[in-house]
């Protein structure tokens, strides 16, 4: 049992320091959303680690001190039925740690389902980000443009992104700026993000989605929003207006690189929402 | 075997007991079953797509002749059993008899239930809800059906072999085989048909 | 020939025709040596046509070990193509086949035959009953799950496997992105291996509520046995909804009906809803009998009665119950909003606390025993602490808002393998070895056995444990493979090297059946171990008819009680024992089953109404069929107790 716990206390304390040198993405907060969540990571982490610790030590313990080889020979080991102190107490600390962790998860729950916190009174920039096999499109409904496999969004601004995929479930993911949400062909989905620093963040689908899902990524630059418009007044005036026929041509299963188009394709092939779409249930 | 005379005969070998409490277990994950087709159903009720909603397809004639009819059979398979427990053999065939022969005709109308679906454009292909509509209707035909052969064979045995432990436990195993076809139809008739009519 | 293409592999490669070759080499090496060695008319009248729950319970054990391989393979060659960025050892479909095949042989072909191996095995022989309550159906349970264990084999070399993940989700599995047979083959022989479980689930309630012997009350059941009952409870509940979600699955795919598809009211997410209604609580149809053999084990070899006993029977009725409120825990993030995901945050959570209560009750049980480390032992002493962190793990992935940045990440992938290999591959392993000798009449080595165990925990977290921090960097699960840039190639290297440790271990325990086959002593006692329940108190291996005299229970602890305070366990005089015939009609009729499958997947439709009718004869055949079985007279029952003795000493 030594040659155990010491095996992992080595392995624990090697993940430590290779995590200490670079944080990974999901600790590695850029919004608020992602924060919060980080934080709830890290509570539980410590929630968790106190119950590793204890059973751990339990067991070391009781494996150590009534090992046969220690006893004599003679040793006749008691019958126990058990004992309600006992048992109240090993019920009783995990309801009081369950009840800790879900006061925690509501709570946060429902802060990333809903506007990022402190961006209440701003107007969220809306993007619809929709799927098809292997690529993800970005049509910014205001701007009246339209992306392939990268996001360029304003910093300090909410934004709403409006999920909806033309095939196989996807699941829409920037790990730094917060968690997943599905893009499903019969229903909008939502998903309230927000950046606080400007850079470049890995987007990707994190649902398994055929042949190209290993390569269905794309990518996130945050900046501020003066950067923001320039992009956007720059896109408008320079790129190809997208018609109908070669948004079909872009529906077809494959991947493209990076894209840039005037319009979206809202007008044309509108998303699976209000009456028509959603849970009909 | 030690047959247990104090007991009904379809209880009276340990056997005999273990077949009637397994069966009833088998009752329970077919209750299973059918819960997970009537979830089904509620929920793509109103998926209906391009194609017609239970309101314009259901017709109260066929659904009323068929719940008459499944509900006289498990009267009748009932009387069946009440005649094999005062051991009268004969009775008791006659009654099986009648309860096959009105779940036939029960067959006969659903048969014509569903050519008239699929005639008026309410296909398995038509749309989620006729799918899972026929589906639904289709599982509880099949269960008939198989009882129809079941029943036919536990007659066949009965004439042959006479009121044994074996048979009469065989034949009270399909009775209750047989009430459960009628619960199920009470289901449909109440949340598919008179849901979908109102 | 165009009738012939469809049996085509649409992506073949090298290593399949190696294996078409190997299969077909095998099959042929089959056949001879049972002609040479004339051995047909013995695999027919002593397995294909057995009834004998032991024997049923050796061929599922069989069974499993050889889908254990299969797996593994899979498993292998997963963590070899991600071992490196960039590697090209698969490509993405083979890859998306390699992992599709591995998630449904493990968890159908492979954790499922082995719980229902001992169950087999052990259960009847706890209770004290002469067979299961329905020997003929038990046969046919097992020959059922046989024949999709098969059919589920061949596609990879006929028509191509499933490649849409084990989950199998809606549309994707749909004609429109699956167009090749694979996901027909998922269908129906998870549906045909499926029927035969529920059979088990019908069969093992029954037994266990009818045949105990007399005096033991449902509260004086050996944990094993309590487990056995509430993991049979749970698959008459569980199992008929996986029924009807393939039914419709198989329905969107042969017969074009719109239910997970993207048009005319098709509701893709149905089906996850679906699958999880009844994958959830499978996950607990997985657990619940290897929690009951750790809790034999660890009393065994404590010396210790259980800890806790009505707490332990308590809490996996608990878990029971839980298991399914909380299916929606697999996809928090479908959308369903706040409300509807802290409720079922709160009730994955609250499993955690029925769970707690067990793994407590375990350390209290090895408390004040006197603990003897022996190869189940050491599995089950390992189980604990790399049980707790798959435990704490879950609670963590439980929290929704966090989920959200877990789901569907090589956390996840973790999170599960921390769960499931120490929570029903340890087990396994721990109750093949405590009750081998029940089942062969002699016992593995222990040398090699801790020499195995060692390697496997090992290795297991070597190959693990990193995946947690390639999750949280945001690796997602499932992907064939990821560029230099991301970072994760050093983690995944180490989880390959993890993965070779890991089949040394396994291969270690093939040596040790091997090589106990050929040296151990077949001169052991009924009881080797000094253990505490009825199995332990008729010969090893054990006599057809299990036990000469019906056991007497008063106690929980009936053989214990028996040694030590002498209470009588067989009184009065042997009478002739009744017993079920043996029969052909489960193997036939599960052949026929096979080619029903086989025909549905192609979509022949002439073969599969022909099969259809066959199966129903041989139902309506078993309606009529008289079998009152035969009697073991009182003399051969005594001349075989005799045998039984004079081997032992």
């Amino acid at each position: 049992m030594k040659t155990k716990l010491a095996f992992y206390s080595l392995v624990i304390s090697i993940f430590a320091v290779l995590a200490g040198c670079e944080p990974v993405m999901v600790l590695d907060p850029k919004g608020p959303q992602a924060e919060t969540t980080a934080n709830v990571i890290w509570i539980s982490i410590a929630t968790m680690a106190f119950v590793v610790v204890v059973v751990f030590g339990m067991m070391a313990y009781i494996v150590f001190k009534y090992r046969a080889s220690r006893q004599s020979p003679d040793y006749e080991p008691p019958h126990i039925e058990g004992n309600h102190l006992v048992e109240s107490i090993i019920v009783g600390i995990p309801v009081l740690i369950i009840i800790f962790l879900s006061i925690v998860t509501v709570k946060s729950t429902y802060e990333v389902e809903a506007t990022p916190k402190g961006y209440e009174d701003q107007k969220p920039l809306i993007v619809y980000a929709s799927s098809s096999d292997w690529k993800w499109h970005f049509s910014y409904p205001e701007e009246n443009i339209e992306t392939v496999n990268y996001l360029y969004i304003p910093t300090d601004r909410p934004i709403e992104f409006r999920l909806y995929s033309y095939g196989p479930i996807t699941s829409f993911w920037i790990p730094q700026l917060g968690g997943q949400k599905y893009a499903m062909s019969d229903m909008v989905t939502k998903l309230h993000l927000a950046a606080t620093v400007p850079g470049e963040y890995m987007g990707r689908n994190a649902n398994f989605s055929g042949k190209g899902f290993a390569e269905n990524i794309f990518e996130v630059k945050a900046m501020p929003e003066s950067e923001f418009d320039k992009w956007v007044e720059d896109v408008k005036s320079t790129a190809a207006p997208l018609s109908e026929e070669k948004f079909k041509e872009l529906l077809e299963p494959g991947h493209l690189g990076q894209m840039t188009f005037s319009g979206t394709h809202l007008k044309f092939l509108p998303p699976p929402e209000g009456e028509h779409g959603g849970h009909n249930h | 075997m030690k047959i247990d005379n104090t007991l009904p005969l379809e209880y009276s070998t340990e056997q005999n007991r273990m077949n009637v409490l397994g069966f009833w277990i088998f009752l329970g994950a077919e209750v299973m079953l059918f819960a997970t087709l009537f979830a089904t159903y509620f929920t793509l009720a109103h998926r209906t797509g391009n194609g017609p909603s239970g309101a314009e397809i259901f017709e109260i004639a066929p659904v009323l002749i068929e719940t008459f009819l499944l509900l006289t059979s498990s009267f009748t398979i009932g009387l069946g059993v009440h005649a094999m427990r005062l051991g009268r053999k004969n009775a008791m065939i006659a009654f099986f008899a009648v309860t096959l022969l009105l779940g036939l005709a029960f067959l006969g109308v659903e048969i014509y239930e569903f050519t008239h679906y699929v005639h008026i454009g309410a296909g398995l292909q038509t749309s989620a809800f006729t799918a899972i509509l026929l589906t639904t209707l289709g599982t509880h035909g099949a269960h008939v059906t198989l009882g129809l052969f079941w029943g036919l064979f536990i007659i066949l045995q009965v004439k042959k072999r006479g009121l044994t432990p074996e048979t009469a436990n065989k034949s009270f195993i399909f009775s209750l085989y047989w009430h459960f076809l009628d619960v199920v139809w009470i289901f449909i008739f109440s949340f598919v048909y008179l849901k979908g009519m109102m | 020939m165009d009738y012939f293409d469809r049996f085509a592999i649409p992506h073949p490669s090298p290593a399949i025709y190696a294996s078409m070759v190997a299969i077909g080499l095998t099959v042929v090496a089959i056949i001879f040596g049972l002609t040479y060695f004339k051995k047909w008319g013995y695999l027919w009248r002593e397995w294909l046509t057995t009834v004998d729950h032991k024997r049923i319970g050796i061929m599922y054990l069989i069974s499993a070990l050889i889908m254990l391989f299969r797996g593994g393979v899979d498993a292998i060659m997963m963590r070899a193509q991600t071992a490196v960025p960039d590697n090209k050892l698969l490509d993405a479909q083979h890859y998306n086949e390699v992992f599709t095949t591995h998630g449904v042989v493990m968890i159908i072909f492979m954790a499922m035959p082995f719980i229902y191996a001992l169950m087999n095995v052990v259960v009847p022989l706890q209770i004290g009953a002469r067979d299961v309550a329905f020997p003929r159906l038990n046969a046919l349970s097992f020959w059922l799950f046989f024949m999709g264990a098969m059919l589920f084999n061949i596609s990879f070399v006929i028509g191509g496997s499933p490649d849409a993940g084990w989950t199998s989700y809606f549309p994707l599995a749909g004609n429109d992105f699956s167009q090749s047979v694979g996901t027909n083959y998922y269908m129906l022989s998870i549906q045909i291996a499926g029927i035969g479980t529920l059979i088990s689930g019908i069969n093992f309630t029954t037994t266990i509520f009818k045949m105990r012997a007399p005096g033991m009350t449902l509260m004086k059941m050996p944990m094993f046995t309590w487990t056995a009952l509430i993991t049979n409870a749970i698959v008459l509940f569980a199992f008929p909804v996986l029924t009807i979600a393939l039914l419709l699955g198989t329905m969107d795919r042969l017969f074009g009906t719109n239910f997970f598809t993207m048009t005319n009211g098709g509701m893709d997410m149905l089906w996850a809803n679906l699958f999880w209604v009844w994958g959830h609580p499978e996950v607990y149809i997985l657990i619940l009998p290897a929690f009951g053999i750790y809790s034999e084990v660890i009393s065994t070899f404590s010396r210790r009665n259980l800890y806790g006993y009505k707490s332990m029977v308590g809490s996996i009725v608990i878990i029971s119950f839980f298991s399914f409120l909380v299916w929606t825990h697999h996809f928090f993030t479908m959308g369903q909003g706040p409300l509807t995901n802290s409720i079922f945050s709160i009730t994955t959570m609250a499993i955690a606390i029925p769970t707690g209560i067990k793994i407590f009750n375990w350390l209290l049980t090895m408390r004040k025993g006197s603990i003897k480390f022996t190869v189940p032992m050491l599995y089950s002493v390992g189980f604990i602490p790399i049980f707790t962190i798959g435990g704490v793990t879950g609670v963590m992935l439980g929290m929704a808002s966090a989920d959200y940045q877990y789901h569907n990440t090589m956390f996840l992938v973790a999170h599960f393998h921390y769960t499931i290999i120490p929570g029903v591959v340890f087990a396994m392993i721990a109750g093949l070895t405590y009750w081998w000798p029940k089942m062969f009449g002699f016992m593995l080595n222990e040398r090699i056995g801790k020499w195995a165990f060692w390697f496997i925990a090992i290795g297991f977290n070597v190959t693990f444990f990193p995946m947690f921090f390639t999750g949280l960097d945001g690796q997602a699960r499932r992907m064939y493979t990821y560029s230099e840039a991301t970072g994760f190639g050093p983690l995944n290297m180490l989880s390959f090297a993890g993965a070779i440790v890991l089949m040394i271990g396994f291969a270690l325990i093939v040596y040790n059946v091997y090589y106990s086959t050929r040296y151990a002593s077949r001169n052991i006692s009924a009881d080797p171990w000094n253990a505490r329940t009825l199995e332990w108190a008729t010969h090893s291996p054990v006599p057809s008819y299990n036990f000469a005299i019906t056991p007497q229970v008063n106690s929980i602890e009936a053989l214990w009680d028996h040694k030590k305070k002498g209470q009588p366990l067989f009184s009065g005089p042997i009478e002739k024992i009744h017993m079920p015939n043996n029969s052909g009609v489960p193997f036939i009729m599960s052949c026929i089953f096979f080619v029903w499958g086989f025909s549905f997947v192609f979509s022949m439709w002439i073969p599969a109404i022909i099969t259809t009718i066959g199966i129903f004869v041989c139902m309506a055949h078993r309606s009529f069929e008289k079998d009152d079985g035969y009697y073991i007279s009182v003399k051969e029952i005594e001349d075989t107790e005799k045998e039984c003795e004079v081997q032992s000493r």
